[in-house]
């Protein structure tokens, strides 16, 4: 047994949150950069520039990349043989955004209330978390400011089996042509395959943490990620909707077993300001 | 590249064609979702709205807040489409114009046709940059709001496209048509 107290686990959620939101990822900016060699759109050029210049003068002056610093979904894999001492797990998640996003200047974007109040609640809590238990004695945490714009164009639909990969092509397609300028493309399409209805949207969440460069392990949604992507940046959307080659820079499908009677399909939209970072304890 | 400075008119309006990169200077004033419904209320109940609305731009944006030294957070426009609904009673009122991201509705784009407005474009996911053309800042309205207040900004070189014109010309539908290869 590992004790491993909350208050780390704190800290390393406030460093998280300010490191994710200061830094583009790398993998997304290298595939920005190298979307230049494919853009032929002037003003899609243009944007694909703005975008690059954005992050180097964000990570240079410590800067968030997008106003939009987020609601904080978590991923914590939490080690079988740990002992969490201190305090409570979802009290200590959220301090470290409370205390990250206060520290960070960075914009708090939650609402208390969904539907009547939505009042903000000042200091960007609750968190979104996901956690698993899983071998070992450590916790992995990984953290993704999501945006808005994003997320709201983001689908979930319960095909049938007989749809088939077909019928999830149709699925993300459509969902990329209704999102139009919305979720600041280029974006990074998260596509959750299997599951249940709750599940498959986390799936899709969880493939946008994934390195973008990094395909699916089987080949055969290998193959659909890479069509996939063909498809989408036929739709001439564009940098920031204005027309263009690049609307995405990746799809990636992240599955899961599912009933026989069900095909689960999720389409979570990263923008062009695709935001993680992770660490282990 | 186009310059022009707020407050805006007619004239300086009918120069613009979707699809031109504009770069604006002056004052401009921040509305999110929460400040418009309170415009649209305070119009309804026939009083002023904070600012005067006659020739000037709404950007469609709610800052991060400013580190010390710096005049603002990073800041970039919201999807505009969530405040369809409210522009429409703006225009009326004299809006000149609109900085967002994101396709506008067809009653929006035939009210912009009737009162000779445009509506802007900026980049999605370039705060800080956009940032750094925030020469001033203050908090004009509905503090409470939090990001969601209405900040008079004075911009200077701030980078847009026309993304609808006066004419109701709509520059998504435009350029989708010349790289679409479905």
């Amino acid at each position: 047994m590992k004790k491993i107290n909350v208050k780390e686990l704190a800290e390393a959620i406030e460093k998280l949150c300010i490191e994710s939101n200061y830094n583009l990822r790398s993998d997304v900016f290298h595939a920005l950069r190298n979307s230049l060699n494919v853009e032929e759109s002037k003003i899609g050029r243009v944007i694909i520039k703005q975008i690059i210049k954005n992050a180097e003068l964000a990570c240079a002056k410590q800067l968030p990349i997008c106003q939009d610093c987020g609601i904080v979904n978590i991923l914590l894999k939490i080690g079988q043989d740990v002992v969490l001492i201190g305090g409570t797990v979802e009290e200590a998640v959220n301090e470290g955004v409370r205390k990250g996003y206060g520290r960070g200047f960075l914009r708090k974007s939650v609402v208390c209330d969904p539907c009547f109040e939505r009042k903000n609640t000042g200091d960007n809590t609750p968190a979104i978390i996901s956690q698993r238990i899983v071998p070992g004695d450590s916790i992995r945490v990984a953290v993704m400011p999501k945006g808005g714009g994003s997320e709201n164009v983001s689908v979930v639909k319960m095909l049938l089996p007989g749809d088939g990969p077909e019928g999830i092509k149709r699925v993300v397609l459509q969902a990329v042509k209704d999102a139009k300028a919305n979720p600041c493309p280029p974006v990074v399409v998260g596509v959750g395959i299997g599951g249940t209805f709750d599940s498959v949207g986390f799936l899709a969440k969880k493939a946008l943490f994934r390195n973008i460069n990094e395909r699916n392990s089987d080949e055969r949604y290998a193959v659909l990620e890479m069509n996939l992507l063909d498809d989408i940046n036929s739709l001439g959307i564009g940098p920031s909707g204005l027309g263009g080659k690049i609307t995405a820079l990746a799809v990636n499908i992240e599955t899961f077993p599912c009933h026989m009677a069900c095909l689960p399909v999720a389409v979570n939209f990263g923008c062009c300001a695709l935001r993680s970072a992770e660490c282990v304890l | 590249m186009i310059k022009i400075d707020t407050p805006l008119d007619d004239g300086k309006i009918i120069k613009l064609h979707a699809g031109d990169e504009v770069i604006i200077g002056g004052v401009v004033y921040t509305a999110r979702d929460k400040a418009h419904k309170r415009f649209i209320e305070t119009l309804r109940k026939g009083d002023k709205l904070p600012f005067d609305i006659a020739g000037q731009i709404i950007f469609y944006a709610g800052p991060a807040p400013a580190k010390p030294g710096e005049v603002i957070g990073s800041i970039g426009p919201t999807t505009s489409s969530r405040m369809d609904s409210f522009a429409l009673e703006l225009l009326e009122h004299g809006l000149k114009g609109m900085i967002g991201k994101g396709p506008r509705s067809k009653e929006v784009k035939e009210a912009m046709v009737e009162h000779k407005a445009v509506y802007f474009t900026a980049t999605g996911g370039v705060a800080a940059l956009l940032s750094q053309y925030v020469k001033r800042a203050k908090i004009v309205a509905y503090e409470d709001l939090g990001p969601e207040a209405v900040y008079e900004l004075e911009i200077e070189d701030f980078p847009v496209v026309v993304a609808v014109d006066c004419r109701g010309n709509d520059f998504y539908v435009e350029s989708s048509k010349i790289w679409s290869h479905e």
